[in-house]
């Protein structure tokens, strides 16, 4: 028996020799993409894949990552460390000439990422074999199917093994010579995933398929349809929410300055800008000194645009709206004016094109929890929002400003005569809701852009929020942020977009007939005052 | 006799008077320069793409004072801001026309303003260049369409995607005014021409400037995963885009799950954004600053010298307007004069070098042929172009596949009309 064992290695090797001399699928594959055409390179990209080659999962990478080359007909691969190969030999190159990278389009990156699925599901990192999974699953390329049985029998990963799984439901179920019992095992699998894809494969069955196929398909679609529709509604809840808090973080600062001062500040909007800009310059600054802080670079802007628009607040109060107090009219007209010129100043040293403000890393992404699918910025964005309105209450509760603040927006003149220099006040008041305001914009560059007109995107939605809370109250602009935000996104799977807008902005006007100081209303002789 | 004399004296009075003042308009005119309205918003929303126009203008005009002129004249840039104001375009169209009396004007970007100038432009009869990709349904007498018609970018934009992504769902997403329902109508009756059913065709309009996209991506993820390939068309115009794009990445929906192609996002408006995670959506257009030929080298040369900046982008509109001005500069040649009535009727048929390696003609209907390019969005904001068509695609003014303006042409060379139908044979549809 040893003898056997010894002339059948023999004849293996022997076998691996003349291939490895003779031209195999994959040296074959490789001239197809001198040819420069996306079917070619697509072509030689599912030869290579399914080659069997040691080097066909970095060409596939390489091509994902526009480091496969091509220069004089001949292609070269630059590896990571950026020394170039022959990708015929394998050996170290060093061609003359222009090397160009082979271009890709949607199609062929379609088929990497389906290659690259099938050639890392037995990867050793388990987040690529997740990956790889997802891959095939979206190819369903029944090429794919032994090694993924191979790979399922060496999972150890659950939540691997479950994506491996509907992998292989996913190509048993397209594939039209699987036997019934599979499919239907198949379908189960599939029904137990429950989601959007899931959902789509089970109703998208071929005309010819058994009866009994399709009734257990329609069963299970059926099931799942049902639990997705609770998870849509939840979603619903979570899209009210995130539209919530980015009215609240648009309309906190002024319910400060207008709110409490009773400052109708037309440039509310601009101070937000300043704080977007003002985070677009930290990250300028960051990439051309520090890269490495980039993920940092929110929070080294938040204190900056709290400052910057701040003190822009602070000038407009003493160089403008003080000598306009009790005159509504003209301060409207006046801070209209300070936000056109705030805006043509911007667009003079910055330029009226959008700029580029960046997302570190941690805010790029969604979270996936069962049906529901979170994205990291608008996470961020609900946590923040509440976090400045609970800062801002303590503020306004707990510190001698606040208590300054409340004192003079209550009885002007008897604060005076207790000693309180209002003047003071009402600049710092101003100062602080604008400050506000900024750092509302270092959260709104993340979903929105950077232009001269970020602003006045905001002022109409800062404006309706804090009327429909209650003007001089804080728990009203959360409340009617939140109110706003949620009735927003019930209205919009129905009505559009356009019109649901419109909708709420008739219901506001209905609602301030009926109740004209807002959901809560100040009481007491601070309102006749 | 004394009525001979009479007649005599008058004669020579006038005879001297008239050759007196031809003198004296001679050397006024020797002094005086062609002027060249520029109508593009400098402030306001519509700055942020109208500015750049306003400077390839300038640029232009500084270029052919270098090369002698026109008519041996110099121009002279008449430039006005607008202020993204739709009733201050025909304001402004009017103070150029009849008090700095230029020879033609440059300008506009939305529909709204272009046909907010319209009425000035026919009744001071003067020539206006309309640099856009715009929804098309008209063709004046007075105003050259340099942009693309439908028929130049959406069509085949479409067919683009039904051929090489076997595309069979279509969200078409716009924002809310004329240029995108428009369009939206256009594409619904071809898709459906072309078999496509309506439960497979998801509109979707929002308001100017919308930001919270949550919502409406969730509902495109939705409607592209049952199970047939889907793609966005996209009408969504300017500041919307960005976050539309940035809610799309967020969500997990890539280029290779459901491509984007849209008409309003070029060059420019990705240099205001990380490109990264829109690799492989696509854009369709008449230019992109990627194409590799001469002309288009020299012209980015050019450009960057003129704005004093290395990293300055090129987009569609802006090869729009060269190709309209050169072509302007050319009629008046021709016309040997700046008079609107006759340059009009001297530019039908003039043909210009664009920038994409093709010559562009103005056709009698007054839009003007152009290669359709469609690419896709390449990690550093530029354009990789993935298909173009082989021979240049004349503009048609009136939609083959709407309802009432199938039957319409426009020609201005012989029938003299813009909405001509063709079953009634008669002028003014």
């Amino acid at each position: 028996m040893p003898s056997l064992r010894i002339v059948l290695q023999v004849f293996v090797l022997l076998i691996g020799m003349t291939a490895s001399t003779k031209a195999g699928p994959y040296e074959e594959a490789l001239p197809k993409f001198a040819a420069d055409s996306y079917a070619d390179t697509e072509t030689a990209l599912s030869a290579i894949a399914n080659s069997g080659h040691a080097r066909a999962l970095t060409v596939v990478e390489a091509l994902r990552d526009g480091r496969l080359l091509l220069g004089a007909g001949q292609v070269y691969l630059k590896e990571v460390s950026g020394t170039l190969i022959d990708v015929a030999t394998g050996q170290a190159a060093n061609p003359t000439g222009n090397l160009k990278p082979i271009r890709v389009n949607n199609r062929v990156r379609r088929a990497t990422e389906a290659a690259l699925g099938s050639l890392t599901l037995l990867s050793a990192d388990p987040a690529t074999r997740l990956n790889a999974a997802r891959a095939v699953f979206r190819s369903r390329d029944v090429a794919a199917l032994s090694a993924l049985e191979r790979a399922i029998a060496q999972e150890s990963d659950v939540h691997v093994r479950d994506a491996l799984e509907g992998a292989r439901a996913a190509i048993i179920l397209s594939k039209p010579d699987a036997l019934i019992s599979d499919k239907k095992a198949a379908i189960e699998i599939l029904e137990a995933r429950g989601d959007q894809q899931a959902l789509a494969l089970l109703t998208t069955l071929p005309s010819d398929a058994p009866p009994e196929l399709v009734k257990a398909a329609g069963d299970a679609a059926e099931g799942i349809q049902t639990r997705l529709a609770f998870w849509n509604a939840l979603q619903n809840v979570w899209y009210g929410i995130s539209l919530g808090s980015v009215l609240l973080l648009a309309a906190i600062g002024l319910a400060i300055t207008f709110g409490t001062m009773g400052v109708i500040n037309m440039a509310h909007g601009e101070m937000v800008m300043i704080g977007a800009y003002t985070t677009f310059v930290v990250q300028e600054t960051i990439r051309g000194y520090a890269p490495g802080l980039f993920d940092a670079s929110l929070f080294i802007a938040l204190p900056l645009a709290f400052l910057a628009a701040g003190t822009v607040g602070i000038m407009i109060e003493r160089g403008v709206i003080r000598f306009l107090y009790g005159r509504p009219l003209e301060t409207l007209l006046a801070t209209w004016g300070l936000s056109l010129i705030l805006q043509q100043g911007v667009r003079t040293i910055f330029g009226p094109t959008n700029r580029e403000v960046g997302t570190p890393a941690w805010m790029s992404g969604a979270l996936e929890v069962s049906g529901l699918s979170l994205t990291y910025n608008r996470i961020a964005i609900v946590i923040f929002a509440f976090s400045v309105f609970a800062v801002l209450l303590l503020v306004m509760r707990y510190t001698s400003l606040g208590l300054y603040v409340r004192a003079v927006t209550q009885n002007r003149r008897m604060a005076a005569s207790m000693g309180i220099r209002t003047n003071r006040i009402d600049a710092l008041a101003f100062g602080l809701g604008s400050g506000v305001a900024g750092i509302a914009g270092v959260a709104l560059s993340q979903i929105d852009n950077v232009s001269p007109n970020l602003g006045q995107g905001y002022i109409i939605d800062s404006f309706m929020v804090v009327v429909f809370g209650g003007v001089g109250n804080l728990w009203g602009t959360l409340v009617g942020a939140m109110t706003l935000g949620a009735a927003n996104k019930m209205l919009e799977p129905y009505a559009g977009a356009v019109l649901g807008k419109i909708v709420i902005l008739i219901a506001i006007i209905l609602f301030i007939q009926r109740r004209p100081r807002g959901l809560f209303a100040l009481k007491g002789r601070a309102v006749e005052a | 006799m004394s009525m001979l004399k009479m007649t005599r004296r008058c004669l020579i009075a006038l005879a001297s008077a008239a050759l007196v003042s031809g003198a004296m308009a001679g050397a006024a005119q020797a002094q005086e320069t062609i002027k060249v309205g520029i109508l593009h918003s400098l402030s306001g929303t519509m700055a942020i793409s109208e500015t750049t126009l306003k400077d390839v203008m300038l640029m232009l005009v500084e270029e052919q004072n270098k090369k002698g002129g026109l008519l041996g004249k110099k121009l002279e840039a008449v430039v006005v801001d607008p202020a993204s104001d739709w009733p201050l375009f025909a304001e402004k169209a009017r103070q150029l026309i009849s008090q700095d009396k230029v020879a033609a004007v440059f300008g506009c970007w939305t529909s709204v303003s272009r046909k907010s100038v319209l009425p000035v432009f026919k009744e001071l009869n003067s020539i206006l260049f309309y640099p856009v990709q715009y929804e098309g349904e008209e063709s004046e007498r007075n105003v050259f369409y340099t942009g693309a018609a439908p028929n130049q970018q959406a069509i085949p934009a479409v067919d683009y995607l039904a051929k090489e992504e076997k595309v069979e769902r279509w969200v078409l997403a716009g924002t809310d005014y004329v240029y995108p329902r428009t369009t939206n109508k256009i594409l619904e009756a071809y898709l459906k021409s072309k078999g496509v059913k309506s439960e497979d065709i998801l509109i979707n309009y929002t308001p100017f400037g919308h930001s919270d996209w949550q919502t409406i991506v969730a509902d495109i993820k939705k409607f592209g995963s049952a199970g047939k390939k889907t793609a966005v068309v996209s009408t969504i115009n300017g500041d919307a885009n960005v976050p539309f794009y940035k809610e799309l990445a967020n969500q997990g929906i890539k280029a290779t799950d459901i491509p984007v192609v849209a008409f309003s996002v070029g060059e420019e408006e990705l240099a205001g954004i990380d490109a990264k995670p829109l690799v492989g959506h696509l854009a369709a257009w008449n230019y992109f600053q990627s194409v590799d030929t001469p002309e288009n080298k020299a012209f980015i040369e050019k450009w960057r010298a003129f704005t004093k900046n290395e990293k300055r982008v090129s987009n569609d509109p802006m090869e729009a307007h060269v190709i309209g001005f050169n072509m302007w500069v050319k009629a008046v040649e021709k016309a040997g004069t700046t008079d609107p009535d006759k340059v009009i009727d001297a530019i039908v048929g003039v043909q210009v070098p664009n920038l994409t390696g093709g010559v562009s003609e103005m056709l009698p209907n007054h839009h003007v042929t152009k290669p359709v390019l469609i690419g896709e969005i390449k990690e550093d904001g530029q354009f990789e172009t993935v298909s173009q068509t082989d021979s240049l695609v004349p503009g048609e003014a009136w939609s083959k596949y709407l309802e009432g303006s199938r039957d319409l042409i426009a020609d201005w060379k012989t029938l003299k009309c813009g909405n001509y139908n063709t079953v009634t044979k008669k002028c003014g549809a």
